[in-house]
Parts: structure tokens; sequence; C-alpha cells
């Protein structure tokens, strides 16, 4: 595939901000300086940049629980979200959502989702929207292997498929859900065979190659935006943290997690990428510091933030009605 | 006796549940390890045959556990949140609280559901919700919602062995609370309809659900010190909901306070209060107060958060009001 070095790297710093800025979530998650539950991402940086780094500004997509890569890198300021996750007035959406309600409509960020499955069938609905306005954006439905198993992932799929939606179905499959396998969830592990059954063209990509990712999904991209329809791309990747930072991981065997880690790591395998291709390990070094100190002055800003004043509890439950707060 | 905390009494419960019934199985998500850890480790006594990790489909959880439940078997499913039982919200609400009734009482379901329920550290507006209100409207449901340590194990026991659909609904922070409980396979069924005077009094009736009751017997004791003699009653099961105790406790005191976790409007506090309205109507001294979550979702922010549920300065004030 041609690519110019630029954009490649740009992918690559692409990749270490969305890292940075989730070991940082779970560093001060873990030092009790962020709320909630915190899902993040480290591991699967690959099936998030391949994809949403060629979204146009103008094109939608969905995010999961653990969604804050694609909302950072579909363009939501590093600082607006730390501040989200730290509960503040500032955040995002004003702190009232946190890590698994977080979005950004204006550039396109549908949302964190904290119920499984519940954004394909809304993303489905804003691709009904943009045929309808003979528009040529797309949008983009990530859900996981655990919940592609939710009634309403099916039931997206199969009318995005009916009604030649453009959509693209983003499966990270990291092969767990919780604790609980995809081998014991589904008897066809194979989730890209399931586009079939919807008339739609599915694949399954490497999910951490990014650069086999930035190509399925180019191909997607293309159809969609060409009116042709919805495909489903099942990105194979695996994420490094428990499902939530600081819950027990006993059902993955140490040594995969491991393995995973040394030899598959979608940010060292694009690096040598890069190598080979006579880029310097310093740039490479500097990229990475840079996207540190980023996040980190991002957190520091956000952690200055107020909290919100308690009349924003009930602000914006209504765009028409008030709704009353405390009497002391 | 032996003392533990609710995690594991209910794991305990449902363990001897179990052991004592072949019918009785687990299913729902992510068992074997168990988010809240009161399932943990039971597919090791019991095998993966009767405590089922299920593919993440709730739709399928209930839809299991009904279609099993009409072949004879006990089935008591977990939704991993409450929240998420409008994922299967048609099984709970069109096909099991009603199948019994249209089939002309061909059959019944003992099958009880599971949740988790309340705000607990900050989860924020999808997983912290208080869903009694939903459930007490369906006819052919009955809703355990124990704030009272001591018992809530035995209402399991009790809904386990109820013929009808039970949902379990267990506060989040109340996993921790803990009690004397019976000892190893000998946990005694706790009655239905039975509320529970957690402290009697004889000013004010306050009725509490959930992770409610122990702050209100707290305030109850604390405001005892000024003088009020503050009745604090947990009902235990809102349906079958005990009338006899309260309207006892309201012709004793002639004012009722009620306070739960759940957003006001539509509550299934309203729903108390109205009852008392109507057939004591001529005990009560003053108009009764509710004291619950503003009519909000539940917001992540912690200062949010905690203004959105009621506050100890907000029973206080409306005790002061009834006083
Ligand atoms: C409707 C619903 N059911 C269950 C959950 C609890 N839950 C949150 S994440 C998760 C696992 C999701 O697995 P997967 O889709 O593979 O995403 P991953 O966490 O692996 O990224 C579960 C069971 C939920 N949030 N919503
Ligand atoms: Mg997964």
């Amino acid at each position: 595939m041609e690519m110019n070095k630029d954009t490649m790297l740009d992918l690559y710093r692409q990749m270490w901000r969305m890292r940075s800025f989730e070991e940082l979530a779970a560093t001060e998650f873990k030092a009790g300086k962020l709320q909630g539950f915190v899902h993040v991402g480290v591991g699967e940086e690959a099936s998030t940049v391949g994809v949403i780094c060629q979204a146009r500004l103008t094109d939608y997509t969905t995010a999961t629980h653990r969604g804050h890569g694609v909302v950072l890198l579909k363009g939501a300021e590093a600082k607006l979200m730390y501040a989200e996750l730290g509960g503040r007035a500032t955040g995002l959406c004003k702190g009232r959502g946190g890590s698994m309600h977080m979005a950004d409509l204006e550039k396109g960020i549908l949302g964190t989702n904290g119920i499984l499955g519940a954004g394909a069938p809304i993303a489905m609905g804003v691709a009904l929207g943009i045929k309808y306005k003979k528009l040529d954006d797309v949008v983009f439905c990530y859900f996981g292997d655990g919940q592609s198993n939710e009634g309403g992932i099916h039931e997206a799929m199969n009318m995005a498929g009916a009604l030649k939606l453009p959509i693209i179905f983003v499966c990270t499959n990291n092969q767990y859900g919780m604790w609980t396998p995809l081998t014991k969830a589904s008897a066809n592990v194979d989730l890209a065979k399931r586009a079939e059954g919807y008339g739609i063209p599915g694949a399954a990509v490497d999910g951490n190659d990014v650069l086999a990712v930035w190509e399925s999904a180019g191909v997607a991209i293309d159809r969609a935006r060409k009116g042709e329809g919805p495909s489903f791309l099942e990105l194979k990747t695996y994420r490094y943290y428990p499902h939530s930072v600081g819950l027990p991981d006993p059902w993955r065997p140490k040594e995969e997690i491991e393995e995973w880690r040394t030899t598959r790591d979608p940010i060292d395998r694009f690096g040598k990428v890069l190598m080979a291709q006579d880029v310097k390990q310093e740039t490479l070094e500097a990229i990475e510091k840079e996207t540190v100190d980023e996040m980190q002055e991002a957190f520091n800003w956000a952690m200055q933030q107020p909290f919100p004043d308690v009349t924003q509890a009930y602000q914006d439950v209504y765009t028409n009605l008030a709704v009353e707060g405390r009497t002391v | 006796m032996r003392n533990m905390n609710m995690t594991f009494a209910l794991r305990d419960t449902l363990r001897q549940e179990m052991k004592r019934d072949e019918r009785v199985f687990l299913v729902g998500e992510d068992l074997r390890q168990g988010t809240f850890r009161v399932t943990v480790d039971l597919h090791k006594e019991f095998g993966e045959e009767r405590v089922i990790d299920t593919p993440i489909s709730e739709k399928a959880v209930m839809g299991a556990a009904i279609g099993a439940a009409t072949v004879g078997l006990i089935p008591v499913p977990e939704i991993m949140f409450a929240d998420f039982f409008t994922c299967c919200f048609d099984e709970i609400m069109n096909q099991m609280a009603k199948m019994r009734y249209m089939f002309g009482g061909q059959c019944s379901l003992p099958i009880t559901l599971r949740m988790p329920c309340g705000i607990s550290r900050q989860a924020a507006a999808q997983h912290s919700q208080s869903i009694e209100a939903f459930l007490t409207h369906i006819p052919g449901l009955k809703v355990v919602y124990s704030g009272t340590a001591k018992y809530t194990p035995g209402l399991l026991v009790s809904a386990i062995r109820d013929p009808d659909p039970v949902i379990f609904l267990e506060h989040k922070k109340l996993y921790r609370d803990s009690a004397d409980i019976g000892d190893e396979d000998q946990i005694e069924p706790v009655p239905f309809g039975k509320a529970c005077v957690r402290r009697e009094g004889k000013d004010i009736t306050l009725v509490a659900t959930g992770a409610y009751v122990n702050d209100c017997v707290k305030i109850a004791d604390a405001m005892a010190e000024q003088g009020l003699d503050i009745e604090v009653i947990d009902p235990l099961t809102l349906f079958p909901l005990d009338t006899d105790t309260i309207y006892k406790s309201v012709e004793k005191t002639g004012k009722l306070l009620v306070v739960t976790e759940e957003n006001l409007r539509g509550a299934w506090s309203g729903e108390l209060v109205s009852i008392v309205a109507q057939d004591r109507f001529s005990a009560l001294k003053k108009a009764p107060i509710r004291v619950g979550a503003l009519d909000t979702p539940i917001a992540f922010s912690p200062p949010l958060e905690e203004y959105i549920v009621p506050r100890e300065k907000d029973i206080v004030q409306a005790i002061m009001a009834l006083k």
C-alpha cells in the first residue's frame, strides 16, 4: 500500500497519543484522582487509529465503554476529556457523563456508551440521516466482540444492509468480554463471517497492524461514501489492562497477555516498519515523549478546573422545561 | 449463626438452595467471576451446567430463564446492573410477568431475577439507577428490596422457593453490610409481605428502602437526642407490601415520611403515600412527605451525584417539617 512518510509518522503519533492518554488515565485513576469506571484500550491503538484517522470532521462515530481513543482521535481535546473523567465543570460533557458518556457532537463524536450494543442502532440512524440528506459522510460504529451478541447490533446491521446505509461496523475483537472469552460466547469466533448473513461485505483483519486496518477501512469507507452500503470489519486485537482499571483479571493467562504485549504490540510493530524505511529511532522516541508531555499538560490543566456548581445537576434535562433543584 | 457480609451471605444462600434442589440454576453474564462476587466460584461446586456464563445478551438470559421455568426448572438469572433490565424488558414485562395469567393459570414461573441497583462510586447515569417503580407497576411480579442485612439472605431463600417470578434488588452499597445469618444450609426463608420495624418510635413513621434504611436508622437515633422518637420501617418486599405494619405505625404517629433513592416522579414512594392517604386519611395529622432523588438522570461528577440523591440534611429537613 502506498502511503507517504508524513502520513505514516502521523499515524505513529496518533497511536502514541491514544496510548499516552490511556496510560495516564489508568495511572491517575489508580491514584484516586479520577472516579467511576475507567476502561482503557492500551494495546488496541491500531484498531482505532487505522480507522478513525481516515474520518473527515463531518463523519460520525460511536464509541464503546472502551472508547477514549476513538473520542480523542476523532478530534476531541484531551484536556476536556480529562476534565470530564475528573467530573469537572469544563469537561467535555460538563462533568455529567464521565468515561462512559463522553460525546462531542460538533466533531461527529456520538458518545461512548454504558449500555452494550446500544450504540449500533443509533449509529445506523445517523447513517439513515446522512443518506436522507444526500450527503457523502459516513458513520463508524464501534463495538466489542462481547457485545456483538447483543440483539441491537444484529438489528442495526441487518437494517443498514437492507437500507444500504453509509456505515462501517467496526468490531474490536480483543477476544474477551469482561472476563468471559469469545470462545465461550459464540460457536462462531470468526465474527466477520456474520456479515454474510446480512448480505454485506465482511473482512477479518489483523487489528494490531495499523496499515492493514487502514487499508481495509479505506475500502469500506469508499464503498459507504459511494452509496454502496455498509461493511463489517472485524479487527483482531488485545487489551493489556484488566476490563476496567483496578479489577481482577484471573481469566486471561498471564503468558497470553505477555505474548501480545511483547511480540504483537501495534506500536512496536509499526515502529519497526518505520525504522525499516529509515526513520530514526530518536525520531520515534521524540514522538512518544511529545505525546506523554501533551497528555500530562492536558491532565494538569484538567485538575485545575472547578467542579460543577450543584445547580448544574438539574440543567439540560429538557430543552424547554425547567427541573427543580433542592430547597436546602 | 455466622457473621457474613452480604456478598458472601447471598452466595451462601444460592449455594444452599442449589444443594437443596437440583432444579435451581444460575444464568447470567460473567457469573464465574461475579461482577460483585456474589456468584464467584460457584461453578467449581456445581459445574458450568448450573452456573451458566452466557454471551452478553440480556434478552437471551431472560428468555432462557423463562423457557426453562416453563419446563420445570428454577432459574436464578442475574442482570449485572439493574439499569440493563431495559435490554430484556419485553421478557420481564410482556412474557414472564403475564404468562401464567394469559395462559389461564396453566403454568407458574418460579424465577428469581437478581439485579444490583442504586448509586455507588460515581457509576453515572446508566449504572446507578433505582428501577423499583417500573417493576412494582407490573401485575404478576413480586419485588424484594431489602435494606436490612439480617433478612436479605432469607428473603432470597423465599424468592427461590416462590412459585412466581420475583425481582430481587440488591443495593450495591449494601454488599459490604454484614449480619448474623443462619448456619450452613440452615438459612430460613423470610416471608414476603412482612415489614421489619428497624426502630420503634411514636412521633413519626419513616419508611425507607434499600441503602437508605441504615442511614435513616442512624438519623433517627441522632434525632432521639433531640427528643424526637422516629419509627423506621423497612418494607423488605415492595410487593407484596406489609400495609398492616405501616398503617399501624401511621395510626400511632399520624405522620409519614418516605425516603427512597428513586427520583420522585412516578416513584414507588408515591404509591405508598397514595394508599396511606386513601386508607388512613383520618389518622394523618400532617401531609406525608417523600424524600427522593431529583427528577434528573444521575450525574457522574461527585458533587452532582451527591446532590441528586437524598442527603442527610434533606431527610432531617423533612423530619423537622413533620415534627
Ligand atoms: C447491556 C449491557 N450488558 C452488560 C454490560 C456490562 N459490561 C460492560 S463491558 C462488558 C464486556 C464487553 O465486552 P466487549 O464488547 O468485548 O468489549 P471490551 O470490554 O472487550 O472492549 C460487559 C459485560 C453493559 N455495560 N451493558
Ligand atoms: Mg472484547
